[in-house]
């Protein structure tokens, strides 16, 4: 008979209450992981950013275009390696609830920017062959049941008129964290239409992609872009990928923060769940706890006893919580269109904060009762009536 | 016989709300090594005190109290608990059993302080448990047993670790009188074939006959 054993009886010794609580904390943990899945793949974006990409758009508003013409010139800035551009198509395939990212990027450079797309060389080679071919990613082709060959029809909105792309490529994203959900043809061919349809509206990127040599170059890169092109028509607006990913979700930081804050919230709950439990379970064995001490157990063991019953308790609620987020999280990326959350997976942090914060909540839920039993002395624990 | 336990001049007090009540007012006696003593007196007499204070449970507010040459009184709480753990067997009269553990789980949750080996702790519980007669109920979880069985498997955790006194509150008040008589019968066989020191607090005149001495304790005084 050990220590560990007396735990787990006391732990098992209400069944339901015990079930009930593991029940309501593996809730909670649940709750927990799937908010902070929510909150990741809000920033997921942010996170797959690459320190050696930097984005410049125009500096009144990522709506108003650029002229091509300025990509040859940020070319020749020292330490630039590759600069690549891409303009927001828009558009609607099916109906206006099929969203995902369309792009009309530049064919020769794009892959070369974005080296996390993965794209078989043959598929490549088509795609770059054919001007109003198309490459779409994996979970989209998934989502949609694109196939190679695939033509997609889409009414433009932005750039007006009936669309057709072919598809020839489809892109298998390097890891998790990188959206599978876009959609990129040949800006070659948008501009064509535009040169024929409206004129004004030709030459025009939505903004350039700089890769460069080395990231630590990336503020002074950035400066001279935007100085470069000081006092034109189109002043520029330099900014590392991370930064231009971020300031797109600005607009909903008091959202994701509330969801932060609920998150956390959540472990309060979980502490509150707990410690009720072990403020019960103590205050019964009050008489028990006299009896070990009379027998010779120190304060030590009491510690070791109910703290290691309530985290034995929290261990299990937290470890079943755990378990059921999978499921949870897998069934709202099957419910949700992807191109809500592109990048949507439990992340390993989101494991070790919700195991971690449930077995620090086990441990601070004890708190309380470990305090009440080693100031409770024997004679008056051995009087009391539960 | 030398004296195993020594109460000098040991006074007590209780705080009820702002009231101070005095239990003990400067007793003195002692208790010579395999005495069977018996103490007895009215309810509120500050017998089960007595017992506390011997026991190392409670601690006087003056006066000193040498066990086995140790001036307990003088102890901290940690060195207070390994004492106990060594030297006193404590029999109460609820039996105090753990609901969660079976018999044998029971009497070996003081063997679990000492550095005794499992093997060895199996021996000592299964002798202890062979002393008070339950050794086919070692199995057995206290609800499944009688309140005599029960008490003696109180009394089988109580000498487990062979104690150098044993301390008994009310022993027998829980139980019928033919169980009451087999736990007596077992208390005496223990100080006479083991030559355990036994201080027993009774209300019950035919259990304080099984004592060799019987002392009276009344508004806090020996007498």
């Amino acid at each position: 008979m050990k220590v560990l054993k007396l735990m787990l009886k006391n732990a098992l010794r209400h069944k339901l209450r015990t079930t009930l609580t593991i029940l309501g904390i593996a809730i909670a943990v649940v709750a927990f992981g799937f908010l902070r899945t929510v909150v990741t793949a809000w920033y997921a974006g942010v996170e797959a950013s690459a320190a050696n990409r930097l984005v410049t758009r125009n500096s009144v508003s990522f709506i108003f275009p650029l002229p091509y013409s300025y990509r040859d010139r940020i070319a020749r800035i020292p330490g630039v390696e590759t600069v690549s551009f891409a303009s927001w198509f828009g558009g609607v395939y099916i109906d206006k609830n099929q969203f995902f990212a369309r792009m009309a990027v530049d064919a020769q450079t794009i892959l070369d920017a974005y080296p996390e797309f993965r794209v078989p060389p043959d598929q490549l080679e088509a795609f770059l062959k054919e001007r109003n071919a198309c490459i779409v990613g994996a979970d989209l082709a998934r989502q949609y049941g694109f196939k190679l060959g695939d033509v997609i029809p889409m009414d433009g909105d932005i750039y007006p008129g009936k669309w057709e792309f072919v598809v020839r490529a489809i892109y298998q994203p390097r890891d998790e964290k990188i959206d599978g959900t876009q959609f990129f043809f040949h800006w070659t061919y948008l501009d064509e239409r535009m040169k024929a349809n409206t004129p004004a509206r030709a030459g025009e990127v939505g903004w350039y992609i700089i890769k460069i040599a080395d990231p630590v170059d990336a503020a002074s890169i950035s400066s001279q872009i935007d100085e470069m092109f000081a006092n034109s028509r189109a002043e520029t607006k330099t900014e590392t990928e991370a930064a231009f990913q971020q300031s797109f979700i600005q607009g909903t930081s008091l959202i994701i923060n509330l969801f932060n804050f609920i998150s956390f919230v959540i472990i309060g709950i979980i502490m509150l769940v707990l410690g009720n439990t072990m403020i019960m379970s103590a205050r019964e064995r009050t008489k028990e706890y006299a009896v070990l001490k009379t027998l010779g157990f120190s304060a030590k063991h009491l510690v070791g006893l109910i703290a290691g019953e309530s985290v034995i308790i929290s261990a299990l609620a937290g470890g079943l919580g755990l378990l059921l987020t999978y499921p949870v999280v897998g069934a709202f990326s099957l419910v949700v269109p992807k191109s809500w959350f592109p990048v949507f997976y439990i992340e390993p942090s989101t494991i070790v904060l919700a195991g971690t914060a449930a077995l620090a909540v086990g441990i601070a839920a004890s708190f309380f009762p470990i305090q009440r039993a080693l100031r409770t002395s024997i004679v008056d624990g051995l009087r009391f009536v539960g | 016989m030398p004296a195993i336990i020594e109460v000098q001049n040991v006074s007590k007090s209780y705080w009820r709300d702002s009231f101070e009540v005095p239990v003990l007012n400067g007793i003195t006696f002692s208790v010579p090594e395999g005495e069977f003593l018996g103490l007895m007196g009215p309810s509120g007499s500050g017998k089960t005190t007595v017992l506390n204070l011997i026991a190392g449970i409670d601690k006087p507010n003056g006066g000193s109290i040498t066990v086995a040459e140790t001036n307990i009184a003088a102890l901290s709480e940690s060195q207070l608990a390994k004492w106990r753990s060594t030297h006193v067997g404590f029999i109460f009269q609820f039996y105090n059993l753990l609901p969660v553990l079976t018999a044998y789980e029971n009497v070996e949750l003081p063997l679990l302080l000492t550095s005794l080996s499992k093997t060895d702790r199996r021996k000592h519980v299964e002798a202890a448990l062979s002393v008070v007669g339950l050794s086919d109920r070692m199995d057995h979880y206290p609800k499944q047993l009688s309140g005599g069985q029960e008490q003696r498997v109180a009394i089988a955790r109580a000498i487990a670790t062979d104690p150098t006194i044993l301390v008994a509150d009310e022993p027998t008040g829980d139980l019928d009188k033919n169980s009451a008589e087999e736990i007596l019968t077992l208390l005496e066989r223990l100080n006479k074939e083991f030559k355990k020191t036994i201080v027993m607090v009774t209300h019950d005149p035919r259990a304080a006959e099984r004592a060799h001495v019987v002392r009276h304790l009344d508004k806090g005084e020996l007498k």
